[in-house]
């Protein structure tokens, strides 16, 4: 039984308040349990679970991941617009939940590779936000000594930060074929956006990961807008976790924390067991 | 008429009088006898061949190395040069792709970003533009962004340039493109030695290294001497080798060019004017230094390639040598011998025409040696 709880109140003056809560801590429990989204399901029987169990340790985890990211994306938004942050800077203030979401689905062994609003992988990847403001601001203690900037992070087992759109998916399907050839049981998550969505060589590495079935979980982060294009404006369909056709698919609402990585969870052991890979667009609005 | 430099024109009699001779069939020129025997280590060996020993040779040494591509493992390549792999190394190592040169070279290159050392073959290097943004923007450039941390050891090979009546789609050099990019290194073989010792540095080599081969020389033999039959041997990337000395003039040339200056200087030592044949071998890095030296003594130089003139392997060399010290060694402005500015035609005769011969190459260097 932890008394944080006190500490926070013991500011007050108020001795018999602050017993009052240390009584009262004794009864938090150290986890919870919340009901989650169903997914909406392509190819597939079962989904992921619709309730899962959150401790206290975890919470306070992706609480504080979540927040960090949120200030850091924040703070890089004024300094783009002091032009101390040059040329592109795509922020995921907004999205943290699929960061940090997936992050908490997955090892620090799988890997993981995604488009040019990476700073927030870049961070739940392992790297501090030292390092990342650094290469956002062109110094020499950036990941990438400064070289490389907001779309060219990377970290162990985090392939960027890559800047032409859609090209990292098959870069992702190729990092999930090596895992299948190491034989090491590991995953690679590969993110592209609502906008990517509609590239070729999504559909070429869409077809390769299934004849191959690599261990590959694609991941389309729909904000509904590519650029200023919607959604309707671009897709003649609008059912991205549907477009992977034979590969299965699931729905998941990226805007709850739980829901994304029970589904994470869900695709990484899916994946593992030598079945095929999956495809599972987070749905949420923008930021 | 393939392109002899602006300066230098064939006066319009001439290109009317020219008959096309025939050139003499390479196999006789570079190998007294011809094995048919294939795949045993001979010394004499035709440059398929020698690709297939060194990737062979290879994917035993290193359990990361593996092969992909289109025909590659149950056809034995499209051209053969894969023969027999699939066999040995099987599935997991040998790997036939959809027609998805885009997909494929991108996986290539993110498995080469997780450890691994694919071979990627692009059936001839025009499909190659299908997934260039994955050879450049994914390959190439990653490790320069990364600030050192990612590096992409990957090799990308195939056939470039023109071949026999595949017309303008099929015959376009890659040279200049690729040559162009910093982060690629990019090498073109000429010899079954130029052939053996370059795949295996490339594939040793911890960057992403493009391998131009060429169709119409995957069935010469060449001799290869005996250090070349060794497992360990390597041509190391951004070296030219002198194929020919001599004391008048300097050519230049990579890939199957090379074949036409060595027949050339025969013909012209005839003459008495004896020509220094420089093998490129590497684009990128060019090695300017070896041309330079030879410059400074022969005082002229020409090269030659199967590419466009504009922006051209050619140019690149005409411009460093301004650049450097062997300009002020020069007697005459040098020459460049091209294919001619023009898609591919198929009509054998535009064909011939379209792509540096003999003759165009004899004409140059008595032209820049003012003869």
């Amino acid at each position: 039984m932890n008394v944080s709880g006190s500490r926070v109140l013991g500011l007050c003056p108020d001795g018999r308040l602050a017993s009052r809560v240390l009584v009262a801590s004794r009864h938090f429990a150290n986890d919870a349990t919340f009901e989650i989204k169903k997914c909406d399901l392509h190819r597939l029987e079962e989904g992921p679970p619709v309730t899962t169990v959150l401790t206290r340790e975890d919470g306070l985890k992706y609480y504080r991941m979540m927040q960090t990211v949120r200030r850091m994306e924040l703070k890089a938004d004024q300094l783009y617009k002091q032009k101390i942050i040059r040329g592109f800077c795509h922020l995921c203030d907004g999205q943290e939940a699929c960061c940090v979401g997936l992050e908490a689905g997955i090892n620090p062994t799988d890997h993981l590779i995604t488009a040019y609003r990476a700073h927030g992988f870049t961070f739940t990847r392992g790297l501090s936000v030292r390092e990342i403001l650094a290469e956002l601001t062109g110094r020499r203690g950036g990941c990438a000594k400064g070289k490389g900037g907001s779309m060219h992070m990377y970290a162990k087992n985090f392939y960027g930060g890559n800047g032409i759109v859609g090209a990292q998916v098959p870069l992702g399907a190729g990092i999930a074929l090596a895992c299948k050839y190491n034989g090491k049981d590991e995953v690679c998550l590969t993110l592209y956006g609502d906008g990517a969505a509609n590239q070729g060589q999504i559909f070429e590495a869409y077809n390769m990961a299934a004849l191959w079935k690599l261990p590959c979980i694609f991941i389309c982060e729909n904000n509904r807008y590519g650029m200023g294009t919607s959604v309707e404006r671009a897709a003649a369909s609008t059912d991205y976790y549907k477009r992977g056709d034979f590969i299965p698919g699931l729905r998941v609402d990226g805007m709850d924390i739980l829901c994304v990585r029970e589904a994470t969870k869900f695709a990484a052991a899916y994946c593992r067991s030598g079945k095929k890979c999956l495809l599972c667009p987070l749905w949420r609005f923008r930021g | 008429m393939a392109v002899v430099a602006v300066l230098v024109r064939r006066p319009l009699e001439q290109v009317g009088n020219v008959t096309l001779l025939p050139s003499p069939p390479l196999k006789i020129f570079y190998c007294g006898k011809i094995h048919r025997t294939e795949f045993t280590v001979l010394s004499c060996v035709t440059v398929r061949e020698a690709i297939n020993q060194g990737m062979d040779e290879e994917l035993e040494r290193d359990e990361k190395v593996f092969l992909l591509g289109e025909e590659v493992a149950q056809y034995d390549g499209a051209y053969k040069v894969s023969r027999g792999l699939w066999k040995k190394y099987g599935d997991k190592r040998i790997i036939d792709t959809p027609i998805s040169e885009m997909g494929f070279a991108g996986i290539a290159v993110g498995a080469a970003m997780a450890g691994l050392r694919p071979i990627c073959e692009f059936m001839t290097f025009n499909f190659s533009m299908q997934a260039i943004d994955q050879v450049i923007n994914s390959a190439a450039k990653t490790y320069y962004m990364s600030g050192g941390l990612q590096s992409v050891p990957i090799v990308f090979r195939g056939p470039n340039g023109a071949s026999a009546g595949v017309a303008a789609q099929h015959s376009q050099c890659f040279a200049a493109w690729y040559g162009h990019c910093p982060g690629l290194k990019v090498v073109s073989p000429w010899s079954s030695e130029d052939a053996k010792g370059l795949i295996k540095s490339a594939i040793r080599d911890n960057n992403p290294v493009v391998v131009l081969e060429n169709e119409l020389m995957y069935g010469v033999p060449f001799e290869l001497p005996s250090e070349a039959q060794s497992k360990d041997f390597l041509i190391p990337i951004g070296k030219a080798k002198i194929e020919r000395p001599g004391t008048h003039v300097t050519i230049v040339a990579h890939s199957r060019p090379v074949g036409h200056c060595l027949e050339a200087a025969t013909v012209l030592s005839k003459e008495g004017i004896e020509c220094e044949v420089i093998n490129l071998r590497t684009i990128r890095p060019m090695d300017i230094e070896t041309i330079e030296a030879s410059v400074m003594k022969t005082n002229h130089l020409v090269t030659v390639e199967g590419g466009w003139p504009q922006f051209g392997v050619g140019a690149e060399i005409c411009a460093r040598i301004m650049e450097g010290p062997a300009f002020n060694f020069l007697d005459a402005p040098a020459v460049r011998v091209t294919g001619a500015d023009v898609p591919m035609p198929y009509a054998k005769i535009l064909e011939d025409n379209s792509v540096p011969q003999v003759k165009d190459i004899i004409f140059a260097i008595k032209k820049t040696l003012n003869i």
